[in-house]
């Protein structure tokens, strides 16, 4: 065996793009990286999005996605240069030698065909073992990795596990073929906190039984931090700092790095709720239609004027259903919703139309939130023209103000919203939401699809946003990095109930039920060894009990 | 109950209200065609009396309602009634027309629905590549010319002038020639009865096959070419490249599978023109079955012939979609093995 694995030098990767209205034209995303990766290594990619970093990673098998195209260097794997091999060469490679676990393991398995025949499928087509070998070699791993009844969850269909097993599958299904090298692209990142931890911690054993070497990509440097041995930064393609994982954590040389990681510079102190509050939701349980249970149990909360409530909690567990209910989308089937010292009426139709400008809501997904056919300019004109009339000189000056408040130029008025970041893109559905000139904004995961860094200065703009126009944030979220940045008081949401609520100081602090406890313990932190602190701590839990 | 079953019976149950919707649309339909029955059976120089006593004889004179439901009770217990023109019964002659019909269609779909698929993988195997241009321009060009065009041609060229051919390849022996002339004929005249063995049968409806095979091959080939290339845009597929397999069997294994429910479709919707539209093919080539029957009974207004081929041409089409919409239920893991 050779020392170095794999032998990445002068990397250059290429895409054709297709701007709209414009003719295609070549970019350059990836310019010129060079790393090593001895067996049984783990090499950390982080960066932000558009860094370059899964295409990266997925060089290392010879393939591009979509029209991505590798256009310069070398990528050796065990001493052969793959990208100058024949597509023969390269098939023996992929599967065999590298193998690749992407984000979405719910997408990446082939809905039709049973999970172990998909696990086992490489293995078996590499002739790297026998069918009966491979099979008992998935149910080893399948062990390994923490999933239930090893034995026969490879007879089911992807749809019958579920996200966090599937994740482990996924995992199962890269190692079976005992590979040299593993390329785990994002591999928790879709999951929930408290289910990341358990497959970080499997994925960790896994590495660390088989002496795989691996490719760590994430934009998570948290959770990088807790498997690999190297970190590399990237930035927009180009490599920003490379070090030992306790180098990049502990001391970071480049300001980016620094940047990355102290992120949360937030500091926000907690208001004290007033007399009146602007929003009060008594005894709501709903249901949809055609289902036989409640997503949300006797829920009971209160938002104050100019404050921000936080409601915290899982995929599932009724947060966004909430939203729903005081939008008037979802009509509760018991409870009542007071705003602003009124009662809302159940359903939307029937709400006046003051009750629908000074409710306004905000949006995870901002791309598909804004037409994509409208100005900047049309999109925030909108409300001002179908709430207050507002029309020709008088409307121009108010778009101008609100772009000055989301701190974006007088140019963005006729872009379109293509044209823009992810962060800019949010910026704008904020103004359109402003512009009705709202009590209370409802955001819905606002910041979970951006990078942290951007996610950052959106927070920042919405607390400043609120000390100005004194407006109510209802916050859903699932990080609880944002939850401690912004809130006032705080609402922990599981399985349609709300198992905490109180104040930020009084929520975040101990003694903590068993489900807080869990999730503000599963939060990654950017520490070494963080991971198996928790794991430790559990295990001796619940020998405890 | 497992939800497979339920939904299979649903679509049952729905296949039957259609069926009858369409019984009384048939009805509907025929009842309210032009020109006189008895007028055609007696001729212009009929006296009103015994136009009057032909219209009691046959029921004529009953309201339409009470003629549809002792129509529907008839054929509910096999009975489609005696056609007017001979008198014969109507469920006896169409028997061996609707066989000699589904035979056609049999054969014309062993071929055409096998090579449809194996052509729409090839188009996505070499996709943009010349494989596929070809195969795409070829299909659409047979699917653009009339049926009965296709069907000339093919006479023109493989009834008439191959024997010609053979005939002047003065190169060949004599025993080659006749050899060639023998196996190599082609009828244009597709004749059909119980003496023939299957071989002849077949032989002698090779050109009516190579037609319908021609004008339902495009429609397959494309909705299967489509199907395919919309399920490789999943992330599993990107999975299965990234197992090394290559791309034919990427194809076969993960896109197919994934793809069944919409192809299936397609293939049983021109199953059920291969049965329901071979009108023009019969007639071209003088193929004694359901379409010849039906338009000849057509033109002699013979009512309760139209309408026991309406309504069996009705039952095949639902008969078929309904399979179609069966094996989508089936092809779908998330129904098959629920959680």
């Amino acid at each position: 065996m050779t020392d170095v694995l794999l032998k990445v030098r002068g990397l250059k990767i290429g895409a054709t793009i297709f701007p709209p209205g414009e003719k295609s034209r070549d970019i350059e995303i990836v310019h010129g990286v060079d790393f090593d990766l001895a067996p049984g290594k783990v090499l950390g990619l982080i960066g932000e999005s558009g860094a370059g970093k899964s295409t990266i990673g997925l060089a290392s098998m010879a393939y591009g996605r979509g029209g991505v195209e590798i256009t310069g260097g070398t990528v050796e794997v065990n001493g052969r240069d793959v990208l100058s091999s024949g597509m023969r060469d390269v098939r023996r490679l992929r599967g065999a030698e590298v193998t690749y676990v992407s984000q979405s393991a719910a997408a990446s398995f082939n809905p039709a065909k049973q999970i172990m025949e998909q696990v086992t499928e490489a293995a078996i087509f590499q002739n790297k073992f026998s069918k009966k070998e491979a099979e008992d070699r998935a149910v080893e791993l399948f062990r390994k990795l923490g999933l239930p009844d090893p034995e026969n969850i490879g007879s089911r269909y992807p749809h019958q596990v579920s996200g966090g097993q599937l994740q482990r599958c996924m995992t199962a299904l890269a190692l079976c073929p005992q590979p040299d090298l593993v390329v785990f692209d994002e591999p928790t990142t879709a999951l929930d906190v408290t289910t990341q931890i358990d497959v970080l911690a499997a994925i960790k054993e896994a590495i660390r039984d088989t002496g795989v070497a691996a490719l760590y990509i994430t934009h998570d440097l948290a959770v990088v931090a807790q498997v690999s041995d190297h970190i590399m930064v990237l930035q927009q393609g180009a490599t920003v700092e490379y070090g030992t994982t306790d180098q990049i954590i502990n001391a970071p040389k480049e300001d980016y790095t620094k940047a990355l990681v102290s992120v949360r510079s937030i500091d926000h102190e907690e208001k004290q709720p007033t007399d009146n509050p602007v929003l009060r939701v008594e005894n709501v349980t709903a249901r949809y239609k055609g289902t036989d249970f409640d997503v949300l149990k006797n829920i009971n909360v209160e938002l104050h004027p100019g404050q921000t409530l936080a409601v915290v909690g899982e995929s599932g567990s009724g947060k966004s259903t909430l939203a729903r209910v005081i939008t008037g989308l979802l009509p509760p089937s018991n409870g009542t919703i007071t705003f602003d010292g009124r009662t809302l009426t159940p359903d939307l139709p029937t709400r006046p139309l003051d009750d629908l400008r000074e409710l306004q809501m905000i949006y995870q997904m901002a791309d598909t939130a804004m037409n994509p056919r409208q100005t900047v300019g049309t999109i925030i004109g909108r409300p001002l023209e179908f709430y207050f009339g507002l029309k020709g000189a008088e409307k121009q000056k108010r778009i101008q103000e609100l772009l000055d408040e989301i701190e974006l130029g007088e140019g963005f008025q006729d872009r379109y919203p293509a044209e823009l970041s992810g962060g800019q893109k949010q910026r704008v559905c904020i103004a359109r939401a402003l512009a009705a000139k709202p009590k209370l904004i409802i955001c819905d995961e606002v910041t979970s699809a951006l990078d942290p860094l951007v996610a950052d200065g959106i927070l920042k703009l919405l607390l400043n946003l609120q000390k100005i126009e004194d407006v109510a944030y209802l916050f859903i979220t699932h990080d609880l990095a944002t939850v401690r940045a912004i809130a006032d008081s705080i609402a922990v949401m599981f399985q349609g109930e709300v198992v905490r609520y109180g104040p930020k100081s009084q929520v975040l602090a101990p003694p903590f039920d068993d489900y807080t406890d869990l999730l503000l313990s599963s939060v990654p932190e950017m520490k070494l060894g963080w991971l198996e602190d928790v794991i430790a701590n559990r295990k001796m839990e619940s020998a405890g009990n | 109950m497992h939800p497979i079953i339920k939904l299979v019976a649903q679509r049952l149950a729905l296949g039957l209200l259609l069926l009858f919707a369409a019984s009384i649309l048939i009805f509907a339909g025929t009842s309210i065609l032009p020109g006189d029955v008895a007028q055609q059976i007696l001729g212009q120089s009929a006296t009103p009396e015994a136009l009057e006593n032909l219209r009691r004889e046959l029921g004529l004179n009953e309201p339409a309602v009470s003629r549809y439901f002792s129509w529907l009770g008839g054929v509910m217990q096999g009975d489609l009634g005696t056609a007017l023109t001979n008198g014969r019964d109507i469920a006896e002659s169409l028997g061996t027309r609707l066989s000699n019909t589904l035979f056609l269609a049999f054969w014309a779909a062993v071929i055409a629905v096998p090579l449809a698929i194996t052509l729409g993988l090839l188009a996505v195997r070499y996709k943009d590549r010349w494989p596929d241009k070809v195969i795409s321009a070829v299909t659409l060009t047979t699917i653009s010319i009339p049926e009965f065009m296709i069907g000339y041609v093919l006479i023109f060229f493989l009834s008439i002038q191959l024997p010609q051919l053979i005939n002047g390849m003065e190169f060949l022996s004599d025993g080659a020639r006749n050899w060639m002339l023998s196996n190599l004929r082609f009828s244009s005249v597709a004749l059909m009865n119980d003496s023939m063995t299957l071989i002849e049968k077949i032989k002698s409806i090779t050109l009516p096959i190579m037609v319908l095979t021609l004008v339902v091959l495009a429609h397959m080939m494309r909705m299967t070419r489509a199907a395919i290339l919309n399920v490789m845009q999943s992330a599993y597929i990107e999975t299965a490249e990234l197992k090394g397999l290559g791309m034919l069997k990427i194809i076969r294994k993960h896109a197919f599978p994934n793809a069944i429910a919409p192809i299936v479709n397609v293939v049983m919707i021109n199953l059920a023109y291969l049965v329901v539209g071979v009108v023009v093919v019969e007639v071209v080539f003088a193929y004694p079955g359901m379409g010849q029957y039906l338009v000849d009974h057509v033109a002699k207004r013979d009512i309760p012939v139209v309408q026991a081929c309406g309504l069996i041409f009705a039952a095949v089409y639902i008969g078929l979609n309904l399979v179609a919409d069966i094996v989508s239920i089936l092809a779908n893991p998330r129904l098959r093995h629920p959680k």
